[in-house]
């Protein structure tokens, strides 16, 4: 196993970290699947308003190639078919039965298929929705297949959930599911030196290749791990999949049955009790934060996500989410002279601050930005918590400025808005760098079209 | 209290309003009384409290033992002319009598300006005029009448910041055009002889001096072809006649090690300008033309007029300097070089330092590119080698 070292980064400490408890939360009254969690499709309803879905029926496919369903992650009846403007599908709903019964599907044997029927086993069984590709970070197609497929097994972002505790008891689906990818495609599996001993290594499998990552955050970011192995080059797809998405394609691998149960973090320092549940994708965010908040006479933010590249939580639990969060809004706040104080309680970085010092120390920050948007003045911020071979400040500038051409000779074929979340932390002009890169990849994958 | 003081206040200045001219000086007061509590809308929810008012500010605080000492030595040289004894106090109260109009200028005329330009351009105000407003009364000669000061604050706010799009996007340092402004606009005012002892009395503190009286700075001596007789005391001390904020190495080595600390100022710009100038200092001591008194000043370049100031406060200006790491050292390196070889190569300017940092100001873009055309070749080679 070859090990990477990297440098920069940052890890950051917050109030409210999850215990290794695992609870079970009780089902919810509503689930949804939001299309707009699965990047860059455009999506076809294949339900009505009433009729029964079981788990695993497609809601909706992308209409471009109708080959990728999306599917309930519960049984039960569709609510309704939220739509906004110009009748965009916002959500799915529906309201879980107490059977629960689970599609059958008449597919090839995991075990035995090749490639191709893999693939299809993926589609058909709405696994292949969480996949995701680079560049533009966005639901792959599946008629170009990858040079390789990419899975971080750590995640270093704060408040995070531990894939350990996640995966516990679970190892053998990890493995299952790494072996249905390695038939597609190379996987790479990145571990952190901590899961060095633990029962997810080793995973003996054919074309699969274990790195591990020594290192701060965003070490566990798989655009980092991407970069260092084997980076994408203009012309050239990877794939990627979230660690615990694999435990979604091992378990169907052994029982032939879909399940969409996770195990996620609850965390944060409104959170009474911090630790893991479990939940469905799409459980409705409202049973899951129940009675576990603190009661606060401030404002509050629950976070879809963790703070760094998690989002205002809507009502319903995203597709990706791997924990949620909950920390002070903040918009109650009224500090005086900030830009002199010494603020001790404010997380920074920065070497004005007193806490730039306090390395141990978990911080309880809030939402806000904490000061005005500006030009990008600073240089070498970006690069400070950036361990890729990519000048971030001047790609975000070609970004910006909407040239297309230097974009790609800085590589943006290689960066997610996750990757700069970090960046977006630190920066002192406030620039909102994940959007920022969001917008770029959109707007470069509709003329790349 | 003051949230509700700015509540009252705000629906007169917003949209509409009585006083909505004023909106920009509003939130320019506001944000610099309260943090914005603001919170983020999209992307990362939590942000580091670092923000470019916090920054500015720390440099402002570097500035001020430098320009403490200015202050003193105003009235040092002052006194020393007139031949007086006088407390340190004394001295001291009459360089702020002295110095304080033009940090009052400098100020009212820059904010003034990106005041009326944020409103304008309906942005928030920007902070990078706390620092250049600060610099500009440092780097003149204290003779500086202040209508000119105005002239060419006015002059290099609009030209070379404004027009650009505001800080961070400019290319040059705006307190050296603005020094560069007076020197090339009015250039008996700015060197010579004449301008480095202030010459009035205010308020019964100081002297006047009688007319036609002159007092050289040492490098203007070497360049004349005296060699300076100066104590390494009297250099690190700073009580030498050289414009105001320029002569302590003592106290500008207190404020590099707050920028350094804080790792607002590069070490890496900042190092490689000593280094610069160091080796070509030294170069020309070793085989500069024997007459050339400029030339054999050796390491006590570094010591004498604005270089330490420009390397420390100047050259290190991120927005000006180099953005690439690899970059801040050939920009840094180049600066040192080239401050020195225009001291010792042009009679006409005694000193190099501002020519040196505005020419670089120039090139950085050009190294930048540099270095980043190497990042894009490598990723294109990637491409090329499969």
């Amino acid at each position: 196993m070859k090990t990477y070292k990297i440098k920069k980064g940052l890890n950051i400490r917050l109030e409210g970290q999850a215990a290794p408890e695992i609870r079970d939360v009780k089902p919810a009254e509503e689930y949804a699947l939001v299309p707009d969690d699965f990047g860059g499709i455009v999506p076809k309803v294949r339900v009505k308003e009433g009729e029964q879905v079981l788990v695993g029926t497609p809601l909706f496919v992308d209409k471009a190639t109708e080959k990728i369903k999306f599917v309930s992650p519960v049984s039960g009846t569709v609510k309704c078919v939220e739509r906004g403007d110009r009748r965009k599908v916002l959500s799915i709903r529906i309201q879980p039965d107490s059977s629960q019964v689970v599609k059958t599907f008449e597919l090839p044997d995991l075990k035995q298929a090749n490639a191709e029927q893999v693939l299809e086993v993926l589609l058909e069984t709405g696994l292949f929705a969480f996949l995701r590709q680079r560049p533009y970070d966005v639901v792959p197609t599946p008629d170009v297949a990858p040079k390789a497929i990419f899975v971080s097994a750590f995640n270093l972002m704060p408040l995070a959930a531990d894939f350990n505790v996640v995966v516990k008891g679970q190892e053998e689906d990890f493995k299952a599911g790494i072996a249905v990818l390695a038939k597609i495609a190379k996987v790479h599996v990145g571990v952190n030196q901590e899961q060095l001993n633990t029962p997810l290594l080793p995973i003996n499998i054919d074309n699969v290749e274990v790195s591990g990552f020594d290192g701060p955050n965003p070490a566990g970011n798989v655009g980092v791990q991407i970069n260092q192995i084997d980076p994408v080059n203009k012309g050239e797809v990877v794939w990627t999949l979230g660690a615990e998405e694999v435990i979604f394609i091992g378990r169907y691998a052994r029982t032939g049955k879909p399940d969409f149960s996770r195990i996620i973090a609850v965390a944060g320092s409104e959170v009474e009790t911090p630790k893991y549940a479990r939940v469905k994708v799409g459980q409705s965010i409202k049973s899951i934060v129940e009675n576990q908040l603190k009661p606060a006479d401030h404002h509050v933010r629950v976070i879809d996500g963790n703070p760094l590249v998690g989002r205002k939580a809507g009502e319903f639990l995203g597709a990706h989410t791997t924990e949620v969060t909950a920390i002070p809004e903040g918009d109650d706040v009224n500090e005086v002279l900030g830009w002199i104080m010494p603020r001790t309680n404010e997380i920074s970085t920065h070497r004005s601050y007193f806490s730039a010092f306090m390395k141990g120390k978990a911080f309880n920050p809030d939402c806000r930005i904490k000061g005005g948007e500006r030009h990008m003045i600073m240089s070498a911020e970006y690069e400070r918590v950036f361990p890729m071979d990519i000048y971030p400040s001047y790609l975000i500038k070609a970004i910006i400025t909407g040239d297309i051409d230097r974009q790609e000779a800085l590589g943006i074929y290689e960066v997610a808005p996750e990757d700069f979340a970090l960046a977006e932390f630190i920066c002192s002009s406030k620039l909102e760098l994940q959007r920022i890169v969001r917008q770029g990849l959109d707007i470069l994958r509709k003329e790349n079209a | 209290m003051l949230k509700e003081f700015f509540d009252k206040i705000r629906p007169h200045v917003e949209e509409g309003g009585k006083f909505h001219a004023f909106r920009s000086l509003f939130d320019g007061f506001e944000t610099f009384a309260l943090v914005p509590n603001t919170t983020s809308k999209v992307g990362a929810a939590i942000h580091d409290a670092i923000d470019s008012k916090r920054i500015m500010s720390f440099v402002v605080i570097a500035l001020i033992p430098a320009l403490l000492v200015g202050m003193y030595n105003i009235g040092f040289q002052n006194y020393k002319a007139a031949g007086v004894d006088a407390s340190i106090i004394q001295m001291f109260l009459y360089g702020l009598i002295v110095m304080l109009p033009k940090i009052v200028v400098s100020y009212v005329v820059g904010l003034g300006i990106e005041f009326v330009v944020a409103q304008w351009k309906n942005e928030e105000i920007q902070e990078g005029f706390l620092v250049s407003g600060l610099i500009i009364p440092m780097i003149v000669p204290v003779g500086t009448p202040l209508w000119m000061l105005a002239v060419a604050v006015a002059f290099s706010v609009v030209f070379a910041k404004e027009i650009f799009g505001g800080t961070g996007m400019n290319i040059f340092n705006p307190a050296l055009i603005t020094r560069a402004f007076l020197f090339f606009a009015w250039p008996t005012k700015m060197s010579g002889d004449q301008v480095w002892v202030s010459q009035d009395s205010w308020f019964g503190l100081g002297n006047v001096l009688p007319d036609g009286f002159t007092c050289a700075t040492p490098l203007g001596e070497a360049a004349a072809g005296v060699a300076p007789q100066l104590s390494m005391c009297e250099m690190f001390g700073g009580l030498m006649p050289g414009s105001i904020g320029e002569t302590s190495v003592i106290a500008i080595a207190i404020g590099a090690v707050i920028l350094l600390w804080t790792r607002i100022a590069s070490w890496k710009t900042m190092g490689s300008v000593f280094v610069g100038g160091a080796l070509v200092a030294l170069l020309f001591d070793a085989c500069g033309a024997e007459a050339n008194q400029v030339a054999h000043l050796g390491l006590d370049h570094l010591w004498l007029g604005g270089f330490c100031f420009g390397a420390v406060f100047m050259a290190t200006d991120p927005v000006t300097s180099c953005r690439t790491e690899n970059g801040k050292f050939i920009y840094g390196f180049l600066i040192g070089a080239l401050a020195i070889t225009i001291r010792v190569l042009n009679p006409g300017y005694p000193e190099g330092m501002m020519l040196a940092i505005l020419f670089m100001n120039m090139f950085a873009p050009l190294i930048d590119y540099c270095f980043v055309q190497s990042n894009i070749n490598k990723r294109a080679k990637r491409i090329s080698n499969k």
